[in-house]
């Protein structure tokens, strides 16, 4: 799924990083808690989240994840921001709740890693 | 390379693990073997900011290898078998809010890596080390 397709069907806006017209993501993982976010073998996922945190930027850089998705209008700090733009990871802000989101794009087929 | 890490602060806890992946790629590691790497340092540095009072990082990257020693003057570790179990945390409501805490650094870091000590002194610190071999 292209990352102009997941700004479309969640509302959603980018607030670090560029979209690329070559990004296409595959698979996607909801959660809120890093440690399990840490433990994934997958790559190059979207990473849905309602934490809003340097923390969530830094376990992206560290997991591969170059694309991440803040829920129910989560604000991103401009620390985050500019470590996300830093290690070229795409920020994005959705109003819809994780639930919501995940559903939509989970039935346009973005593949669950679990 | 060596970086400090101080108990509590988990804006810095990190950097090391930033600074070792840019050296790595600059190497031209494998990307697999970089994230596994990575991951690893950085759950240890987590832990450090999460648990104890401070600490110190140290990476010796080598041409088929890096070893990398954490240790952290601290509370220590009084049942390391009972740590290492996924799902055993004793970290705080803050670390958890924070989006850790889930018990699943230690098993995490062992999975990554290809050699895991640890040494733990109650009262006094936890010392880690470890070894990864470039795939
Ligand atoms: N450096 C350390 N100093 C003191 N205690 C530690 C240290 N590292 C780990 N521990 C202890 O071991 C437990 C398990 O650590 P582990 O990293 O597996 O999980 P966690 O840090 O609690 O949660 P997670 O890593 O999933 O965010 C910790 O809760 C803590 O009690
Ligand atoms: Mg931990």
């Amino acid at each position: 799924m292209k990352i102009s397709e997941i700004l479309h069907l969640a509302d959603a806006r980018i607030i670090a990083g560029i979209a690329d017209s070559n990004d296409d993501l595959h698979k996607a993982f909801s959660s809120d808690l890093m440690s399990d976010v840490l433990t994934l073998d997958e790559d190059n996922i979207l990473l849905i989240t309602g934490l809003s945190n340097l923390q969530l930027i830094r376990t992206a850089e560290m997991a591969d994840i170059n694309a991440v998705l803040l829920a129910r209008g989560k604000q991103a700090t401009p620390e985050m921001i500019e470590l996300a733009e830093e290690n070229g990871i795409i920020l994005m802000e959705t109003p819809y709740s994780i639930y919501k989101v995940s559903g939509i794009l989970y039935s346009n087929g973005l593949k669950e890693v679990y | 390379m060596v970086f400090y890490i101080a108990g509590g602060d988990f804006s810095n806890a990190g950097k090391a693990s930033s600074q070792i992946k840019k050296a790595l790629k600059q190497l031209n590691v494998n990307a697999k073997s970089i994230k596994q790497i990575v991951v690893a340092v950085y759950e240890a540095e987590v832990n450090v900011a999460a648990h104890a009072w401070e600490g110190k990082v140290t990476a010796l990257i080598g041409e088929n290898d890096i070893q990398v020693i954490v240790s952290d003057r601290g509370p220590g570790i009084e049942d390391i078998q009972q740590a290492m179990q996924p799902g055993f945390s004793t970290a705080s409501k803050e670390v958890r809010e924070m989006g850790f805490g889930a018990g699943m650094g230690l098993s995490n870091i062992e999975k990554n890596t290809n050699e895991m000590n640890i040494e733990s002194q109650v009262g006094e610190g936890t010392t880690l080390k470890f070894r990864c071999f470039y795939s």
